[in-house]
């Protein structure tokens, strides 16, 4: 029983063009929507869906296009416009004021107040109380966003569209932060929300949830519009192989793991984050040489901070870390690297990975810097580092291959390229992967599995941590779950279920 | 390896130095605006200003010497400023540096030359820690360097008149201190110049007389040398590396092992001595005593103007030490010459200094104007 | 007894006085870097407020006048700043560099060109008027320089001080518009994607709080002295800042921030004016010193804005 209504197109965006400079983010996109609908738009990183998106919603100007709403064409010039004409967006990196409470940000902009602009926060923390015992989505109006959890976020986020009235909802990514059963929730919420009228359009590069929420889908891929698709009718690698322009193969070649000795071990790691609570909680693994160890969990469990605690940015409280049975106490970020032969790959190139305004060459010896051949007696020696760089580049496929470009100016593969050569070279024990293909398109993300894959081969240690799930079955030979800072449950990856796995993920057990 | 570089014009346009240039540009222009509606001759006070730096050799001279504790102060704020960090307290740091350099100037007795040696290494090593402490307090505590240097100058500034108060080193009464020993003067020909022999030799020289009038000294020759030492320091060792790579990325610099806060630390000291040598060659070269100081002079201040406006270089400061050394030589006759408020100076400098800080803004005149001559 | 009295008297009193210029800066402080632009051209602000101040005040012979002149004085350059950093994406910093230049810069200019060249401006014939003596009569409801007197008898422009953050505590943070300036601050991208405008709030907030500093240098000008001279603000906006730092943003806790700077210039004239046989150049670099120790003790890391200094650039949309 479908709730569509046919007859009433909600939102018709025509042969929307939108530059910047002379780069063409959006050639000539159609999309329509109506009521009822629930519209996905997908396509690689890059391919030019949020840009498509914040034009809808007046945070970008077309460059040309037409824009109709509910039959009626409009220039939505602001937010303010989209949001009278009833469309509201919950953004991927939410838009929230970590220190206002729920209420405070749903209402921000649209402020209930008594006279002379003074704050009526009580009569508004009704009104969201109300709102969200309406739709289902349960939050506490008094909660401080720093303090509730992910899912609640999105809920807020939500909340703050519906407040004001949204018929039309664009929803960025909804589904990059949530557990497989939180996932099923949204599904439902997006259910509800239809049944009451109101019509979706999710953004997303993820194919079985397009396949879970959508009635259609529209394909877009370098910002030009490959295909519109009753997603009813099509498989997941259909819209794969649109999605690239090329078949496919979501299985990572490789040969099956022969893992030595243990290399690694955490016993009982504590480790507290920035507001002192225990991100990391009592906290035990082992990693073998010769093997890809996956840490499969939603953001927000202690990944970051164990992976800081593993790199020695941040203090351990308590528990211990051995390298080759050797307790390793209070490391600094060069103990780690030059004493214990641990290399990681941040899961923020432009934050910890890179500096965005040396050039390739600087980059790459930036934890060697002060080694021969690159510097004798405090003095750098230029000569060794060009050619150590240009041979690294060939070696690494960096594109393009000159040591001198700033890299800022490198594509998101290539600056990841140049993080995997400097971590790889050297041999390191461990290796730690932390969202290595965050951002990346698929051609990158092949790459990077395959370097990680050969570094396993080589004898290498691999600790790869990522909330995409897939990569984490995928790459890993034995996969742990982690869950508030703790492992609760170890696999091998032939063995993997994703439903177990994904109960895990979210505390439970089966 | 083929390299496409842009054509000279875009090159620029849009490289720093066309920037810089088309702002000091405004600044003039702007300058003249103010004098034109307080009722002054712009052109007329220009020419006071190029006569006042260019018209005798004495005076070309003297913006050599004005110039020289700006250029040395602009090093120190440059240096800091490649490092990521904000060295507002150059001012305090020459203080401190000109207080030890006039102690060891005056207390100790050791042979020409290494007397001077001596007292600008001395007022260097106190500077250094004089920054130095700004540094251990935003490594260790957080305290921004901004706050913290600025509150070191007024205590400089405090305990410099304080020193000039002490019986064994001010003469009592006259808010100065005694003179350092003349073997530790950095005066180029000072003693000469004044002897039998040398005034009979300048009488002959009237070009070197007129320039020897001035207090010409050896300040300018180590300025220089510093500034190319700051440039090797940064460009050319590890340590220039590190310091680079912390002040771009604290963050990455620190995931790849680089110990920030020492940097930081290291930084300030350096930039510190710099600031500190600046007042050891005024001490050395030019007054040769520190006198009780109603405020302060400025110089820390305006070397950080030289430094933006120098674009944050070793030969930028060098350049631009020299054109505010001749703006503010200059800019000082327009007063007794027709009575025109030298301020306009500061207030030329201050919108160099804004417009260099808004490329966006000249960027959008050039293609304004650009748009506008084509049609 | 008495005499502790009449000296703790004496004491409060000179910290009220010397804490309000500070006080009005710091409240200045508080309001731009809340919308999270950095302004460390209070200095310039305050300066060129204390000149304009003195010297309408002078030649309208009315302080209030006066007063708010340098208000607006203060605002003119908040103008330049919020100009260079809100539209151009100008480094926050270097702009309140170039406005320390251009404030001081302006006012002595000014000031050798109406006061015959040089860089004070005459006495102010009417300073900013006491509240209290000029109800009651003088000395009718106080005994003059008792205890009472010398703490309450001050001028208005303390009691207009403590009121001021009063009105910003809660502008800020019980009515509309501060909550959207703090959102500005904290998280200028959600403001935007709900329609606020985030360039008309900073705009706003640097005016603000220029013409706050304009009126703090006023405060030094028409109030504690009746003139402007060229060393009579000397570091005060840069105190006020790290009030403002070490009040945490807040307005109240910038209140007190100042108040403990006030106070260390009230003891140093106090311990001055009781003959201790300190060095008046030791004396003087009390403030100063204080300022770090406590900045060093008691300031944690995160409590700044979370936007604060970082360029929100809409252009190219």
């Amino acid at each position: 029983m479908t709730t569509i209504d046919f007859s009433c197109k909600a939102v018709e965006m025509i042969e929307i063009v939108k530059k910047f400079g002379d780069f063409t983010a959006n050639e000539q996109i159609s999309l329509t929507l109506h009521k009822g609908e629930v519209h996905a738009l997908l396509g690689e990183n890059g391919a030019g869906k949020t840009t498509l998106m914040n034009t809808l919603y007046g945070l970008y100007r077309p460059t040309s296009g037409t824009i109709r709403i509910n039959g009626e064409e409009v220039a939505i010039t602001d937010p303010n416009v989209a949001i009278r004409h009833g469309i509201g967006m919950v953004h991927q990196h939410f838009m929230l004021v970590n220190t206002f409470t729920v209420t405070e940000n749903i209402i921000l902009g649209n402020e209930t107040t008594r006279a002379l602009g003074v704050l009526d926060l009580k009569t508004a923390e009704q009104e969201v109380a109300e709102l969200s015992r309406r739709y289902g989505l349960t939050v506490d109006p008094r909660a401080r966003i720093e303090d509730i959890s992910v899912g609640s976020q999105q809920r807020v986020e939500i909340l703050k569209a519906l407040y004001r009235g949204a018929e039309i909802l664009i929803l960025d990514e909804p589904t990059a932060v949530l557990t497989p059963q939180e996932i099923r929730e949204l599904a439902s919420i997006i259910r509800n929300l239809t049944q009451e009228g109101k019509s979706i359009i999710i953004i997303t590069h993820k194919l079985h949830e397009i396949k879970q929420m959508a009635d259609f889908c529209t394909i877009i891929r370098r910002g030009k519009h490959i295909d519109t698709v009753e997603v009813a009718q099509v498989s997941e690698q259909d819209l794969a192989s649109m999605m690239v322009g090329r078949e496919v193969s979501f299985a990572v070649q490789k040969a099956p793991a022969q893992p030595g000795a243990t290399v690694l071990a955490l016993k009982d790691l504590v480790v507290e984050d920035n507001r002192g609570i225990h991100a990391v909680d009592g906290l035990n693994l082992e990693l073998r040489e010769g093997e890809i160890l996956g840490i499969a969990g939603v953001d927000g469990n202690g990944q970051s901070e164990l992976v800081e605690a593993l790199t020695g940015l941040r203090p351990v409280t308590s528990g211990a870390i051995e390298v080759q049975g050797r307790s390793v106490t209070h490391p600094t970020p060069h103990a780690i690297i030059n004493e214990h032969n641990i290399r990681t790959i941040h899961e923020d190139r432009q934050k910890r990975g890179l500096v965005m305004e040396f050039d390739i060459a600087e980059n790459l010896i930036l934890e060697t810097y002060f080694q021969e051949p690159y510097s004798r007696g405090g003095v750098l020696q230029k000569a060794s580092i060009y050619q150590a760089a240009e041979q690294k580049a060939q070696d690494f496929d960096i594109r393009p291959p000159n040591p001198l470009l700033e890299a800022k100016s490198l594509s998101g593969g290539n600056q990841q390229k140049v993080i995997i050569a400097r971590e790889v070279s050297n041999n390191p024990r461990v290796l730690i992967a932390s969202q290595p293909t965050r951002g990346l398109d698929v051609g990158a993300i092949e790459y990077v599995h395959s370097a990680l894959v050969e570094q396993r081969d080589n004898g290498r240690a691999v600790l790869l941590i990522s909330f995409e799930l897939d990569e984490v079955v995928n790459v890993s030979d034995r996969i742990a779950v982690i869950f508030e800072g703790r492992i609760v449950g170890t696999m091998d990856a032939r063995d993997a279920d994703e439903n177990e796995i994904g109960l895990m993920m979210a505390g439970g057990s089966s | 390896m083929k390299l496409n570089f842009p054509n000279l014009k875009e090159q620029f346009l849009k490289g720093t130095l066309g920037l810089t240039l088309i702002s000091i540009a405004l600044g003039f222009i702007l300058g003249a605006l103010v004098l034109l509606v307080a009722g002054f001759n712009p052109l007329e006070a220009y020419w006071v200003i190029l006569k006042g730096i260019f018209s005798r050799p004495k005076y070309v001279s003297y913006v050599i010497i004005y110039a020289t504790p700006l250029i040395v102060t602009g090093l120190s704020v440059a240096f800091a400023m490649r490092t990521g960090l904000f060295n507002i307290g150059a001012e305090g740091q020459f203080i401190v540096g000109a207080i030890v350099a006039a102690a060891a100037g005056y207390f100790f007795k050791l042979p020409v030359g290494l007397h001077a040696a001596v007292a600008i290494l001395l007022a260097m090593t106190a500077a250094a820690c004089w920054g130095g402490l700004a540094g251990y307090i935003k490594a260790r505590f957080g305290v921004h360097e901004v706050i913290s240097t600025i509150m070191l100058n007024w205590i400089a500034l405090y305990l410099s008149n304080f020193v000039v108060t002490l019986e064994s080193f001010g003469r009592q009464g006259t808010g100065k201190t005694y003179a350092i020993q003349k073997t530790a003067y950095i005066d180029i020909l000072g003693h000469w110049k004044r002897s039998k022999a040398g005034i009979a030799f300048l009488r002959e020289h009237p070009v070197l007389w007129d320039v020897l009038k001035s207090p010409v000294n050896m300040g300018f020759i180590f300025a220089i040398l510093l500034a190319i030492l700051v440039w090797y320091i940064l460009n050319k060792t590890t340590l220039g590396y590190e310091l680079r790579a912390v002040g771009f990325n604290p963050d990455a610099a620190e995931a790849g092992g680089i110990n920030v806060k020492r940097s930081m630390v290291i930084s300030m000291a350096i930039s510190g001595a710099l600031g500190g040598a600046a007042g050891a060659f005024q001490v050395l070269g030019v007054s040769h005593r520190i006198a009780k100081l109603a405020a302060m002079e400025g110089y820390g201040f305006d070397g950080i103007a030289v430094s933006l406006i120098g674009n944050n270089s070793g030969a930028g400061s060098v350049f631009a030490g020299l054109l505010f050394g001749a703006l503010k030589y200059g800019g000082s006759k327009i007063q007794d010459a027709m009575q025109a408020p030298t301020e306009v100076i500061n207030i030329m400098v201050g919108t160099i200094i804004l417009f260099v800080a808004m490329p966006k803004l000249i960027r959008l005149i050039l293609t304004f104007k650009g748009r506008g001559g084509k049609s | 007894m008495e005499a502790i009295l009449k000296d703790l008297g004496f004491l409060i009193g000179t910290t009220l006085m010397y804490s309000t210029p500070l006080i009005f800066t710091s409240l200045g402080g508080v309001i731009t870097e809340r919308s999270g632009v950095v302004n460390i051209g209070l200095e310039g602000m305050m300066f060129f407020g204390a000149f304009v101040g003195a010297a309408a005040a002078y030649f309208t012979q009315d302080p209030w006048i006066g007063f708010f002149c340098a208000g607006l004085a203060g605002a003119l350059l908040g103008l330049i700043h919020a100009v260079a950093c809100v539209s151009f994406a100008a480094e926050q910093i270097v702009s309140g560099i170039a406005i320390n230049f251009l404030g001081p810069g302006i006012a002595l200019f000014l000031s050798r060109m109406l006061f015959d060249g040089a860089t004070q401006t005459l006495t102010v014939p009417n300073k900013i008027p006491l509240p209290l003596s000029f109800l009651f009569g003088e000395g009718k409801l106080f005994p003059s320089a008792g205890v009472m007197d010398l703490i309450f008898n001050r001028f208005a422009t303390v009691y207009l001080a403590f009121f001021l953050v009063w009105l910003v505590w809660f502008v800020l943070y019980k009515t509309k518009i501060g909550m959207r300036l703090q959102a500005v601050g904290e998280h200028p991208e959600a403001a935007d994607t709900l329609g606020i405008s985030v360039y008309r709030i900073r705009y706003s907030a640097v005016i603000m709080s220029g013409f706050f500093a304009g009126m703090g240098g006023a405060a030094m000008s028409i109030a504690v002295v009746s003139r402007f001279s060229n060393t009579l603000i000397s570091g005060h906006g840069f105190i006020a800042l790290a009030a403002m730092i070490f009040g945490k943003w807040r307005p109240q806790g910038a209140l007190l921030a100042c108040l403990l700077f006030g106070g260390a210039k009230g003891f140093e004239i106090f311990l001055g004016a009781k003959g201790v046989p300190i060095p008046s150049s030791i004396l003087a670099m009390l403030p100063y010193i204080l300022t770090i120790v406590i900045l060093v003790s008691f300031v944690g890391k995160t409590t700044a804005p979370a936007a604060i200094g970082k360029i929100f650039d809409k252009s190219g949309k």
